[in-house]
């Protein structure tokens, strides 16, 4: 089998260079790539276009590269957490594009799937139809979007094996199989990284085709954002 | 006039057995409180799961676990994930019976805004955009006026809009009403104790109402 493995993110990141367009996965801070985000603020590479659903809070996540000022802009659907994000927003020092989380999702999907765009009703009508081209299907409008064009995607999954398939825990998937599979290099941090052979076949979420770099991550804080539960009697 | 909770309660009894239903965050989200026994209703949350739980026990809360408003949840049994293009690839393909979702305005045409405040609130639209834009049967919970005392049920938006011609019901602390497929908006109920010359005057849009508007039962 082919062997994907690096020794860690800094090595894993070690090419991205200034000026490139990253795909981060993740929903909020559940299943972002910690590891590799830890690596690009010591690394401080800038001018990055990050793709993402959300850009974190103010002192973790994505929220940790716009404090150094590396993001150029911001793709993404939701924002709302983060005030300096909104500062840098509101000051212009930071470019965004807000879109709809639906359009995000399955602009990835036709990256991975070769298609180059797609065609959905989302944002007909709004001030996100602008430019785009709208098509009628059976008396509907839709707006046509793009497949993504981004460098890199880095994601996180549960378990991986040397040869990158991905198997993802509970509702830490969201992004993260779609943005493996958009990626011109792929890069993969992983809970537990095991050997070729002990993951079953039938339960591989994203196929080692689409990583082309895999490491063991470490120390994962996974912080919880809205931290809520019932009282034990 | 209703508060938060009564508005839930009431929006509660339009979802019937069997639906799947997807539940914005704010008022909305106390809707699955008050959903009734022997209605069985499975939520979705965007982020990728159908079948979302009740919040954990204290201890128990699981960082890989949350709902689309970041909140720490659990599965039920019968649950199922799925990525992000799968979430909104069921919603876009309608095969989620119900959507109950916030607003900031609704217009006499259906149309509505509730993702952007220009200059001021830049959070984005999440997924409500793809939401309003396919499904079936859209439930908007509001307040029928803004602190200020202004209608926010106009006869245009003057926000930013976050779909057109897509809602067809909204429920306020004031009153039930449709949203008219040739335009306006027509008086259903009316909240316990608040008169038709009161929503009449809370509503900026066109409004339609028969002499005898019946209050809203909610218990």
């Amino acid at each position: 089998m082919i062997n994907k493995v690096v020794a860690n993110a800094d090595e894993a990141i070690a090419d991205i260079m200034d000026g490139k367009t990253l795909m981060l996965g993740g929903f909020g801070l559940c299943g972002i790539p910690e590891n590799c985000i830890a690596a690009l603020v010591k690394k401080g590479t800038r001018n990055l276009t990050c793709i993402s659903n959300n850009a974190g809070v103010d002192d973790f996540g994505i929220g940790l590269m716009l404090k150094q000022h590396q993001v150029k802009k911001m793709i993404s659907s939701y924002v709302g957490e983060n005030a300096e994000f909104e500062r840098q927003l509101l000051s212009g020092e930071l470019e965004v594009e807000l879109i709809p989380q639906g359009t995000l999702a399955t602009r990835c999907l036709a990256a991975g799937y070769g298609m180059p765009a797609i065609f959905t009703p989302a944002g007909v009508g709004t001030e996100v139809a602008e430019g785009k081209e709208v098509r009628n299907f059976d008396g509907k409008d839709y707006l046509m979007e793009y497949a993504f064009d981004a460098d890199f995607a880095i994601v996180k999954a549960w378990k991986g094996d040397t040869t990158g398939n991905l198997i993802f825990r509970s509702t830490s998937r969201n992004f993260n199989p779609i943005m493996a599979m958009a990626g011109k290099i792929t890069i993969a941090e992983v809970e537990e990284l095991v050997e070729v052979g002990e993951l079953d076949p039938d339960h591989i979420h994203t196929p080692g085709v689409y990583v082309h770099r895999i490491f063991q991550g470490k120390d994962y804080e996974k912080r919880i954002e809205q931290r809520t539960v019932r009282k034990r009697d | 006039m209703l508060d938060k909770n009564g508005i839930a309660k009431r929006i509660a009894k339009e979802i019937k057995d069997g639906y799947y239903v997807n539940l914005g965050i704010g008022i909305p989200t106390l809707v699955a409180n008050y959903i009734p026994d022997g209605v069985n209703v499975v939520l979705q949350s965007e982020n990728g799961l159908l079948g979302m739980g009740p919040f954990p026990l204290e201890g128990d809360e699981d960082p890989d676990l949350i709902n689309a408003g970041k909140q720490t949840i659990t599965t039920l049994p019968g649950s199922a994930i799925f990525d992000s293009a799968m979430s909104f690839g069921m919603i876009r393909a309608q095969k989620i019976d119900l959507t109950i979702l916030g607003a900031m305005e609704v217009s006499e045409n259906g149309d509505i805004a509730n993702w952007k405040i220009p200059g001021k609130m830049v959070k984005g639209m999440g997924g409500a955009m793809d939401l309003v834009a396919s499904a079936k049967n859209i439930i908007v919970a509001m307040q029928h006026v803004n602190k200020a005392g202004e209608s926010k049920l106009l006869p245009t938006c003057t926000l930013p809009l976050t779909g057109v011609r897509c809602i067809k019901k909204i429920v306020t602390e004031l009153a039930v009403l449709d949203v008219l497929p040739e335009g306006g908006f027509k008086l259903l109920e009316r909240a316990p104790g608040v008169s038709v010359a009161e929503i009449r005057e809370a509503t900026a849009g066109k409004l339609y109402a028969d002499d005898d508007v019946p209050e809203m039962v909610i218990d």
